[in-house]
């Protein structure tokens, strides 16, 4: 009789790595560095592994992951501490909840909803800062932010596609 | 005993619930440090603490990340400048005529200005002494507007401290560590800074909203602007000198009045920070303070009657009469 082995995901490769790399994308697109006038983007980084752990598989560790990266991005930016993580847990959220409808999608199907739950996070965000500001703020640098954070779902893809199939217990 | 073996060790909920539960911890953690944040100032908030540790531990990795980047920086502005310079030549004669025109003006006026201050007795405002420091981090997204600056508490910068660039006003100093130090700039949705209006006299308060150009509120009379007005600080609320550059007035998209920074006009590296406080630290303090107090005795509020001698003493003269 021959047993299903089952090798239980590393946290450190699909949690731990992600992390420090959206640390570090965050770092360098946080220079003052411009050319020709133009300044660099300021993506949300993180955005694309917290729509990527969820599909992937649930656990406990990717919310105080996204925490742990949100409070970074909060104190990196110099943003009211406790803003990003729960922009990043609205990514989650949603995403955790439909997994099984999402999962069978294929890689236009997914980045049309990492834009839909990316932008009810910002959305999210903007109230939240709209509330503690008593100023609304602008909606064209709102929108270039949302534009930038979208381009990034090739890389929470290629997260996907990497460890999605890697624990067979959540195929 | 482990907690597998005990009466619960067969209880396994699904995991798709724990993730969810652990989110739920995660996001009341989240939003109990959001209620709590106070970012106007490092003195009022609860996480001055965290928030300058690690300002000062990514500091110094800003500070050597910067370094390639301002160096292709550099290369690509010398290309472009190499590119640009017939034109730029010939921009660069025209406007050197218009400012001899404006030198020889300049001088006169300053001639005439330094004549009617000496016969009204003004006395200019003190110099108030300042530190050159460069930015290293640059947050410019729609929520925040800030940047650090690799000088800080060692060098005598604290809370409140305005932040210039060449061209103008950047903002204030929010948080400081010893060598580093956080600037809330003029865009960001929580920087409010009074204003004057030197061609009406106006007043009105520039309130950043995350974009580029921050919008002029309560305003008095919106139609006494014009579009390229200058726009100072005004002074008021002691928060900055009264008089710094800030920009000039713009009409936006969405037809509200608006402000095109002058800070805005090259890119931010280096910064000075004013040692500014209040306008208590412009005068000397002992001076201001009298050093004998005027005396408190008022009269009485009721005056006594007269008493019977002084009544009598009329009486007589009015007999004599």
């Amino acid at each position: 009789m021959t047993s299903l082995t089952v090798r239980p995901l590393n946290p450190v490769f699909w949690i731990g790595i992600p992390i420090v790399l959206c640390a570090i994308a965050s770092l360098v697109f946080a220079l003052p560095f411009s050319l020709f006038g133009l300044r660099l983007p300021e993506p949300v980084f993180a955005f694309a592994p917290a729509f990527a752990w969820a599909i992937i598989r649930p656990s406990v560790l990717p919310p105080f992951g996204l925490l742990l990266l949100g409070l970074f991005t909060d104190i990196l930016w110099g943003g009211p501490i406790g803003l990003w993580p729960l922009c990043l847990m609205s990514v989650y959220a949603p995403v955790l909840l439909g997994r099984a409808f999402l999962s069978g999608l294929g890689f236009w199907g997914l980045w049309s909803w990492y834009l839909a739950v990316s932008g009810v996070a910002m959305v999210i965000g903007w109230v939240l800062v709209s509330l503690q500001a008593g100023v609304a703020p602008n909606l064209i640098g709102f929108g270039c932010q949302f534009l930038v954070t979208g381009a990034l779902f090739p890389f929470g893809f290629r997260l996907i596609e990497q460890y999605e199939d890697a624990d067979v217990r959540f195929r | 005993m482990s907690l597998r073996e005990g009466p619960f060790g067969d209880i396994r909920p699904p995991l798709r619930w724990v993730a969810l539960g652990a989110l739920v911890v995660a996001a009341a953690v989240a939003l109990a440090l959001f209620l709590g944040d106070h970012r106007q100032s490092s003195r009022t908030s609860p996480y001055a603490a965290p928030r300058g540790a690690i300002e000062r531990a990514i500091a110094p990795v800003n500070s050597i990340l910067s370094v390639p980047f301002r160096w292709i920086g550099a290369a690509f502005d010398w290309v472009g400048d190499y590119i640009m310079a017939g034109s730029q030549n010939h921009e660069l004669r025209v406007e050197l005529i218009r400012a001899r025109i404006w030198r020889d003006e300049a001088m006169r006026l300053q001639l005439e200005n330094a004549r009617l201050r000496a016969l009204m007795g003004v006395r200019t405002d003190p110099p108030i002494p300042m530190v050159l420091g460069r930015t290293i981090l640059d947050a410019r997204g729609p929520f925040s507007n800030a940047r650090l600056a690799d000088v800080g508490a060692s060098r005598g910068v604290t809370e409140g401290n305005p932040v210039l660039s060449e061209h103008g006003l950047v903002g204030r100093v929010v948080g400081v560590a010893p060598n580093v130090s956080r600037i809330l700039l003029l865009s960001d949705v929580e920087s409010r800074t009074p204003v004057l209006l030197p061609r009406t006299n106006g007043r009105a308060i520039l309130a950043g909203d995350g974009g580029p150009n921050p919008t002029l509120s309560f305003l008095r009379a919106h139609d006494s602007l014009r579009e390229g007005d200058r726009v100072l600080t005004s002074g008021d609320g002691g928060v900055f000198p009264r008089g710094l550059p800030v920009g000039s007035v713009v009409r936006g998209f969405d037809g509200a009045w608006r402000v095109s920074l002058d800070a805005d006009a090259a890119p931010i590296d280096w910064v000075q920070i004013l040692f500014f406080e209040d306008f208590s630290q412009l005068s000397s303090p002992e001076a201001l303070a009298p050093k004998v107090l005027p005396s408190t005795a008022t009269a009485s509020p009721s005056p006594p009657m007269p008493s019977v001698p002084v009544t009598s003493a009329v009486t007589n003269n009015a007999a004599k009469r």
